[in-house]
């Protein structure tokens, strides 16, 4: 079990990658740790915001001992963090909850498919496939869905395989969702890993059970602790779950990844 | 120096606990830090059977706070019993287990089956939960209610009880004098007070149950008022809670006349806060020259 703690990071460099989208890269020791799919808790200065921001890891990179994180301003936190500069402190938790599993795409033609700012912990699934799985490891496409042309990470994908744009107002790439572009582009997979709103992830599930297709959805939900004591995120679970005995399942810690038919969204 | 501090004949080393609700069963913080170090540990609320509580989103940040309608979701005591306990046993640290139902029965249900566990050194009923519709708050809103189902449970309780009384109430002295006056080894509070958040873009209650119960830093002025109130019009100790979040907020709780002090939602600011609270209190006994931590409870002038 990783060492799970809270400590202040530094912040590495920051710049707005498209309009309202952070790319942040923080120096820690917690990027030894980190797997894709994984999410740290960001705490604000600001006393008045007391909560952890669950932010999804981006990039983890051992070497440098930073982790990088993606995010859009969606509140009082958030536009906080836009404003660290260089240098500045950062006290994050984590890291937190279960990754994607990537062993389940070995020799397998894998699609990633993200919406919005459910992209970024894709891209260190792509890399890690990319990286541990070698030549003979999976074929990666990945499907990407925008609002608009305020595109963001596609360049970053492109280094792991085909990528495939979606926008809603159609202004780039196919107009409509990421499902959209999957019919449109007749992407066929084994294994879908995907992350962004509910009603992609509900359409992707549904897509999944009919294609016969292994799917595994990362969630997200209001969160409290991060770390699985205070019960505030659950998702509904097909089964019993283990720990609740309900059927309930935490999305902080047995998540936020699940497999889509698990879980009932 | 000394911090022990005696709640109902239970000796605890220093006065500081976990808020029910806030620390699960001890397991996610231990992580975090080292539960030999706390006063005691109080459980997330059990009830007779499993409960799977509120639809999401069950938790919102506000000013200075957080509300939460998690609606009580709790594994059932068997699993508390047969999991936690056998887990916090582990520990030297006082385990007091936090109780909810929705009847009088159901109570009775799961203070006689926690009755034959030895380990558990306290009972602290939760008749203050604001997030359950049936039940659990519409015992604790009427004295006459409270001291009905204090005495009932005092009856079939083989540990002490401490009876957790809510602030939603017009007068809380009058809710303390009625526990106490039916057998209440001890009061807790303050549970949450009754909030509301609104998303003015989507127009809709940001919480799925609408209200939810608020805690953290912006309500420890309501809490430490009416600690102070109810540990001067009872006899039986009383533990205070309410935003503690600093050694600081926990000395003015004990001055205010608690006895121990819980800590709940900044265990989600700072996972390393309760052992900082203990250290804390160490240090300005040294700073202030207190010899024993008892000579704080109820000093203020």
């Amino acid at each position: 079990m990783e060492k799970r703690r809270k400590e202040n990071g530094r912040v590495l460099s920051q710049k707005e990658i498209a309009p309202q989208i952070f790319d942040m890269w923080i120096g820690t020791g917690l990027a030894a740790q980190a797997r894709p799919g994984q999410f740290i808790g960001v705490y604000p200065r600001d006393k008045s915001t007391l909560l952890p921001r669950p932010i999804s890891i981006c990039q983890a990179d051992r070497e440098r001992q930073a982790l990088r994180i993606v995010y859009r301003v969606a509140g009082r936190g958030t536009e906080e963090f836009s404003h660290y500069k260089e240098g500045d402190e950062i006290a994050i938790l984590g890291t937190l909850g279960n990754g994607f599993p990537l062993e389940a795409a070995e020799g397998k033609r894998v699609l990633l498919m993200g919406g919005g700012i459910g992209i970024p912990p894709l891209l260190a699934v792509a890399e890690a496939l990319s990286g541990t799985l070698g030549e003979a490891g999976a074929d990666i496409r990945t499907v990407l869905g925008y609002r608009d042309s305020g595109l963001f990470l596609k360049e970053d994908f492109r280094r792991y395989g085909a990528v495939y744009v979606a926008a809603e107002d159609g202004s780039v790439g196919i107009r409509g969702n990421v499902m959209d572009a999957v019919a449109a582009e007749n992407l066929a997979a084994d294994v879908i890993y995907a992350c962004g709103p509910m009603p992609m992830l509900r359409a992707i599930k549904g897509y999944a059970a009919q294609q016969g297709i292994d799917a595994y959805i990362s969630l997200e939900e209001h969160m409290a602790c991060g770390v699985g004591a205070c019960l505030g995120c659950v998702v509904k679970t097909k089964e019993i779950n283990r720990h609740s005995h309900v059927n309930n399942a935490r999305i902080c810690t047995e998540g936020p990844v699940f497999e889509a038919k698990e879980v009932e969204i | 120096m000394n911090t022990q501090v005696t709640i109902a004949g239970v000796t605890l080393k220093n006065p500081v606990m976990t808020a029910s609700g806030t620390f699960g069963s001890g397991m996610e913080y231990s992580r975090f830090v080292d539960l030999n170090r706390l006063g005691a540990v109080v459980t997330k609320g059990v009830a007779n059977v499993p409960w799977p509580g509120n639809p999401t989103p069950r938790v919102a940040e506000v000013y200075g706070g957080m509300l939460n309608a998690i609606g009580l979701q709790n594994p059932g005591v068997d699993v508390m019993l047969e999991r936690d306990i056998p887990f916090l046993k582990q520990f030297d640290t006082n385990i007091i287990v936090n109780v909810c139902g929705k009847t009088v029965e159901e109570y009775v249900e799961v203070v006689e089956k926690l009755g034959d566990e030895s380990a558990v050194a306290m009972l602290e009923i939760n008749v203050s939960c604001p997030n359950v519709k049936e039940g659990a708050i519409a015992f604790g809103q009427k004295a006459d209610a409270l001291y009905h189902i204090t005495a009932e449970l005092k009856k079939h309780a083989r540990q002490p009880l401490m009876m957790k009384l809510s602030p939603n109430v017009t007068d809380i002295v009058e809710m303390a004098k009625a526990a106490e006056a039916a057998g209440a080894d001890a009061l807790s509070l303050i549970n949450t007070l009754t909030g509301m958040k609104i998303d003015i873009y989507k127009r809709k209650f940001v919480l799925a149950n609408k209200t939810g119960g608020m805690s953290g830093p912006a309500i420890k002025p309501v809490a430490l008022r009416m600690v102070y109130q109810t540990a001067r019009a009872v006899k039986i100790p009383v533990v205070g809670m309410g935003g503690i979040g600093s050694a600081e907020d926990a000395v003015e709780f004990l001055l205010a006349g608690a006895t121990a002090v819980s800590i709940g939602a900044m265990n989600f600011v700072n996972p390393y806060v309760t052992e900082e609270v203990v250290k804390g209190i160490e240090d300005y006994m040294a700073q202030c020259g207190v010899e024993d931590i008892n000579e704080l409870i109820g000093a203020v002038e």
